[in-house]
């Protein structure tokens, strides 16, 4: 199949930026707090961070946000009215500065959504959305996207994909959606015409670290290994590494009432946190933080792939950044695929 | 039309039963009757009960399908959900969503003798596929109840349980546990292991479907096996803590098995696949 | 260090204690907890200026406590945080051991948690000049300017509890937040919900933190949440003249004396 390349101007980002402004989208880009970088609403085009190996959380809020309202209820003298959320006026948005892995991620997140029962608040959210992914020109320790079957400039998830064309180079821009076309089409003259641009040669080199699917193999065979005990010992049981995961989508279901009236959200929740599987009774079946690591692990390199067929893991690194106990994925991983069964 | 997968049907609470200390069954009816023509289940599926503004509990559906306009569930008071539903009045409105999960193949067992083998609050789940099988009795050959508790007060749906021990094409064994006997009590005295082991029922062309707190499945399994029943033949099902009932919150799996999607009414044999963490 | 990693091969070759928790050097350039359990293990101990993070998170951690008698690698924030733990009935002579790294970077091992403590007692817990800037900066804002500052770092926040994971003295086995009946704290994150956890940590702290940015360092986001236990300990010393984990317990807190000053009374 053909890809629709073109060439995009280092000036014209800001360009299309405000076009895209101007046309009444949202765009929700990089920016920078306490020296951590997470996607939040652009004023402007400047507020963008650029430099970059890999943001500090995810984009998944985009579509499945930390808190969501999943509907309102009300008592009154006649009985209940209950009102499901109200999706018709959400604004269109622009997702500016994901990198591959986390465009590819959209795909492990929508895989969850829709597995069997559709989601469709997620669906809705995620369908106003144009994904403008960022090639990687530089990756970190952290990064593992080839051993997981993507690439630093996998097209994967994106409705455009931005390859930057060397250091403070022009942009090689892949229209690879219908999405994509369109904003285009908003502004042609920003998208000139691309020669035969390879892109490959400005891509970042992700050294490939492990055999994804040997580990799902052995995984099979796993559950009872003492590896699970050895590598959760320092695991804290906090929610850091799901929350900045762009394909973790475990959750909680609240109610929060006030007075006659109130409303049902759904919010984020993490299978390592102590609490997740505990009944009501008491028992807990997940009583102690190795059988919730081996949880986490299972889930994203065993039993995604062979329930939704799709990997719970795009290599982001991100869970092994943000772990205040340097709890390394990449470490664990390699170490699983090490140890003789 | 948006289709909010979390959104509940509006029921009215019909009818509170009180069954035990702590227990209550609620009758409920669909506020609008355009849902009530929508609905249809099955037995062995389960639904999310919610207390608008306290939460939603996982209960399965306790009345069989074959009964229609309304539906049931009993319950305890353990929780906040549940004390919240504890404190609800008659003409209450709660919410239900649902029928989640896989349901007892009560097609496959045409022919068939049934046991049904279930301890204390454990009788809901089964009294669904009990009725059912009841209300079509002609499917059936012959129909065992094993039913205790750990004392008489225990014991849920009371008068049920008379309406079955008076049929005469049910056998109905009901037991206590050792010192839960009242002066009057003429049953059986003895753990449900114990009893099912001295009915000592056929396993020939026998299905067993057996519920029951940990330590009551963990002794009943290896009588059964020593009776000759195979791993095939024997059903039960699972809890585990739940929250969207459709496979996506990511809480209740038990190895690759998701109980509110693969389960909740497993084989023995499907059990036994699975890992220890349930 | 040789002498550290040399007493800790002793130890676990004695039998004197069952693991050894330590640092050793992780991914990257980060360094990360080690718990060594047998001898040649401990080869890979070490220390140096990266090592913040509070191990004394560890000794209450079932996991860890279950293997036997602990002995634990401290700074004098670690140090601080155990005795704080012992006055709380968490750790005593009997179940740890205290290998204490001076602020000059020096070994030194402690025979029982009293020496600790009179070691600990001569350094006074003092807040860091850039941390005391901004907290003077707060002082002078006015309460509606606060109230922004406060909204604007901490509902980013995910609730994510790393902050309360990384904490020694988070070691509750059912925090807060846990109880649903009823739900003191709300669980979703969103701005006033973040507010009230964040605020009602700091209260249970109260007294109690001895200051070592555990929480903060944690934080995946950074957010200054540390500002606020500092605050507290700020106004601990204005009320109450400071004050120092003490075997002998006594907290700030939980302790009322007849000259307590009471001008929050008017």
């Amino acid at each position: 199949m053909n890809i629709d390349k073109r060439l995009v101007r280092k000036d014209s980002l800001e360009k299309l930026f405000d076009i895209l402004k101007q046309n009444s989208k949202t765009i929700y880009a990089p920016s920078s707090k306490n020296g951590k970088i997470s996607f939040n609403v652009a004023e402007s085009f400047s507020g963008i961070v650029t430099e970059y190996v890999q943001t500090s959380q995810s984009s998944k809020d985009i579509a499945f946000p930390r808190t969501e309202k999943i509907l309102d209820y009300s008592k009154n003298k006649e009985g209940m009215s209950v009102k499901g959320t109200d999706l018709k006026n959400l604004p269109e948005v622009i997702l500016w500065g994901v990198r591959p892995c986390d465009a590819s991620g959209i795909g492990e997140l929508s895989a969850i959504f829709n597995w069997d029962y559709k989601d469709e608040i997620y669906n809705d959210r995620l369908s106003r959305v144009t994904v403008f992914g960022f090639s990687c020109n530089k990756s970190d320790e952290y990064c593992f996207c080839t051993s997981v079957g993507g690439n630093p400039g996998n097209t994967a998830g994106s409705d455009i994909l931005f390859t930057r064309l060397g250091e403070n180079g022009d942009y090689l821009a892949e229209i690879l959606t219908e999405k994509g076309s369109l904003v285009v089409s908003m502004s042609p003259d920003l998208f000139g015409k691309a020669e035969n641009i390879d892109k490959e040669k400005f891509l970042a080199e992700v050294p490939v670290r492990f055999n994804h699917e040997e580990i799902r193999v052995k995984l099979d065979k796993f559950f009872e290994s003492k590896e699970w005990i050895e590598q959760s010992l320092r695991c804290l049981g906090c929610g850091a590494c799901a929350y900045v995961c762009p394909t973790c989508a475990c959750f909680d279901v609240q109610d929060e009432a006030h007075g006659k009236s109130g409303s049902r959200v759904r919010c984020w929740d993490s299978c390592g946190l102590s609490h997740f599987t505990l009944h009501t009774s008491g028992h807990n079946p997940r009583e102690v933080q190795s059988q919730r690591w081996r949880q986490r692990i299972m889930h994203k390199f065993s039993y995604m792939p062979e329930r939704l067929s799709v990997y719970g893991c795009t290599g982001c690194g991100r869970c092994s950044r943000a772990c205040p106990v340097d709890m390394n994925i990449l470490e664990h991983l390699i170490s699983i695929q090490e140890v003789t069964l | 039309m948006m289709d909010n997968l979390y959104m509940p049907y509006l029921m009215r609470i019909e009818r509170i039963t009180y069954e035990a200390p702590g227990v209550k069954t609620f009758m409920l009816k669909f506020v609008n009757e355009a849902d009530q023509d929508k609905f249809s289940y099955k037995a062995g599926q389960f639904g999310e009960y919610s207390v608008y503004g306290v939460g939603e509990s996982t209960f399965c559906i306790a009345s069989p399908p074959t009964r229609k306009g309304y539906i049931e569930c009993t319950f305890r008071q353990t929780g906040k959900v549940t004390n919240a539903l504890s404190g609800c009045e008659e003409g209450n409105i709660i919410g239900f969503r649902g029928p989640y999960g896989n349901v007892f193949p009560i097609d496959e067992w045409k022919g068939k003798n049934l046991l049904f083998i279930a301890g204390g609050i454990a009788l809901p789940p089964m009294r669904c596929v009990i009725w059912n099988a009841l209300d079509l009795r002609d499917n059936f050959k012959d129909v065992t109840i094993i039913y205790g508790a750990r004392t008489v007060k225990d014991l849920v749906y009371k008068d049920e349980l008379k309406d079955w021990e008076l049929r005469k094409d049910v056998k109905l064994v009901t037991t206590v546990d050792p010192g839960g006997e009242s002066p009057d009590w003429r049953g059986e005295i003895g753990f449900v292991p114990t009893i099912v082991e001295k009915i000592a029922p056929s396993s020939k062309d026998t299905i067993a479907i057996v519920c029951g707190p940990p330590v009551m499945i963990k002794f009943t399994f290896p009588v059964l096996a020593k009776l000759g029943f195979t791993d095939e033949s024997i059903y039960t099902t699972l809890e585990n803590r739940m929250k969207c009932g459709f496979g996506k919150c990511g809480r209740c799996n038990v190895g690759k098995v998701f109980v509110c999607k693969d389960g909740p009414v497993f084989t023995l044999a499907q059990l036994k696949e699975l890992p220890d963490e349930y | 260090m040789v002498d550290l990693i040399k007493r800790a091969k002793e130890l676990i070759e004695t039998s004197t204690v069952k693991v050894v928790i330590g640092y050793e050097q992780g991914t990257a350039n980060k360094t990360r907890a080690l718990f060594v359990e047998k001898a040649e293990d401990a080869d890979k101990l070490m220390f140096d200026s990266r090592c913040v993070q509070n191990l004394a998170a560890y000794v209450t951690k079932r996991e860890v406590k279950e293997k036997g008698k602990m002995a634990i690698t401290a700074t004098l924030p670690v140090m601080r945080s155990i005795i704080q733990l012992a006055s709380e009935f968490q750790v005593n002579d009997n179940n740890l051991l205290v290998l204490g790294i001076t602020p000059e970077s020096k070994f030194i091992e402690f025979g029982n948690l009293v020496e600790v403590e009179t070691f600990v007692h001569q350094y006074t817990i003092e807040i860091d000049a850039r941390n005391k800037e901004m907290l003077d900066k707060l002082e002078k804002m006015s309460p509606a300017e606060r109230w922004k500052f406060w909204i604007d770092e901490l509902t980013p926040c995910f609730k994510c509890y790393a902050c309360r994971a990384a904490c020694p003295m988070c070691y509750c086995h059912r925090c807060t937040v846990d109880f649903n009946q009823p739900q003191w704290i709300p669980v979703p994150s969103h701005e006033l919900g973040n507010l009230e956890w964040h605020i009602m940590r700091a209260i249970h702290l109260t007294g109690r933190c001895i200051d070592c940015d555990a929480c903060y360092n944690a934080c995946p986001l950074s957010i200054p949440l540390n500002l606020l236990t500092k605050k507290m300990l700020e106004d601990a010393k204005e009320h109450f003249g400071g004050y120092q984990p003490s075997l002998k317990g006594g907290h700030l807190m939980s302790t009322y004396k007849p000259d307590d000053k009471e001008n929050f009374i008017q």
